[in-house]
């Protein structure tokens, strides 16, 4: 049986569409038929993310009003086997996303995937409740700030009482916190939220804790998930993420302690 | 003065500041989405079985709603029943 799963946040920028990347990249890595679907009518980034954006002809959109069918509109990962996205479209207004398209399209994908990947935009409109209307579990991307942890406390309300579980009383949506552009020398000094406060403040269980680094640009340059990026920090968390995710126990890498020995390592220390 | 130099001095409170004005507002937004608690798809659920053990209804004859004034809750409850006939036919 397929399971579906959100990555969401409320709030815009956080890493939603870098953690969708990498989190698909990695699930198909281990060997798992994966899915990515990009939920953002309008904004669509996820292809550009993947670097498929020229191979883009037909998007979900057309395949919901069946103007394509899906396996006209999946386009294959070059590089990684059993990966598979899902393009937004570029030109039709949010609407056109139905719950009816939607689940239609989901229920065929769950035939011959392992793993459904939703990439959410941000907000709490439509977009966003329709990726994760349909979610098994979810994986909420936060920033250590403010308005991104409120945001995200926001949707973890929405969660639990408007998605598909939710009404229809069956076991609730699994959540999971993803802690991202995490920078813990900031965390050290206090001027950043820790770890364990944003853990202390959602009260959900932590995936991972994925750090700050230059690297996750440089790889959406090149259109490169940034967990194909061996040796860099944010590539082997996100790593490690997926590994947790498939339910091995590894301990938290880039915390407060390890991190600084390890960024002194990278960067020569500053 | 670049920004890691604001940063840098003196050690700062900033993160606790920071999560003092979090845990306040999370408490205070979760206490208003209490509202539309959590439980109120799987009330409507068990009630729709119960009231199916004596007439035939189904999902969108039965509406719950939670209403909040002050510290005043109010349970609103409407079943919509089938027609006399049809509930015989049914028989
Ligand atoms: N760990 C990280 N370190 C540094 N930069 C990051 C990290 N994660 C994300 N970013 C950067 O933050 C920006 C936003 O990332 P991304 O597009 O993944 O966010 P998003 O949540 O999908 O945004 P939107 O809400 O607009 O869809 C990008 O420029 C990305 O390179
Ligand atoms: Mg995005």
């Amino acid at each position: 049986m397929a399971t579906v799963i959100v990555v969401t946040s409320g709030k815009g920028g956080v890493g939603k569409t870098t953690t969708s990347a990498s989190f698909a990249t990695g699930l198909a890595q281990r060997g798992y038929r994966t899915a990515v679907i990009d939920f953002d009518v309008g904004l669509r980034n996820l292809d550009l993310i993947m670097g498929c954006e020229r191979r883009v002809v037909y998007d979900f959109i057309n395949v919901i009003n069946n103007e394509a069918n899906l396996n006209q509109a999946l386009i294959r990962d070059k590089r990684v086997e059993n990966l598979y996205i899902l393009p937004a479209s570029q030109t039709r207004d949010k609407e056109a996303l139905t719950k009816e398209g939607v689940e239609k399209i989901l229920n065929e994908l769950k035939q011959s995937f392992d793993y459904i990947v939703c990439d959410s935009p941000a907000g709490i409109e439509r977009g966003a409740l329709m990726s994760l209307y349909f979610a098994d579990e979810a994986l909420v991307v936060t920033n250590p700030e403010v308005s991104s942890v409120r945001d995200s406390d926001r949707i973890l309300g929405i969660l639990a009482s408007r998605s598909r579980r939710a009404e229809q009383g069956d076991e609730p949506v699994k959540e999971h916190l993803v802690l991202a552009r995490y920078a813990p020398e900031r965390a050290d000094r206090g001027d950043m939220l820790g770890v364990d406060d944003v853990l202390e403040i959602l009260g959900i269980s932590l995936l991972g804790v994925i750090p700050e680094s230059p690297t996750v640009l440089q790889s959406s340059n090149a259109g490169v998930p940034v967990i194909l990026e061996e040796g860099s920090d944010a590539g082997a968390a996100y790593s490690d993420l997926v590994d947790r995710f498939l339910g091995k126990n590894l301990p938290h890498r880039f915390l407060v302690t390890q991190k600084k020995g390890f960024l002194k390592r990278l960067f020569g220390g500053n | 003065m670049g920004i890691f130099d604001y940063f840098r001095s003196p050690p700062s409170k900033s993160a606790a500041l920071a999560k003092e004005r979090l845990q306040i507002i999370v408490a205070h937004e979760r206490g208003n989405r209490r509202s539309s608690p959590d439980y109120l798809p799987v009330l409507k659920k068990e009630l729709l079985e119960v009231v199916r053990k004596y007439v035939p209804i189904d999902q969108s004859q039965i509406k719950v709603h939670l209403d909040r004034e002050g510290d005043c809750e109010v349970l609103e409850l409407n079943i919509t029943l089938p027609d006399e006939e049809q509930r015989l036919s049914q028989r």
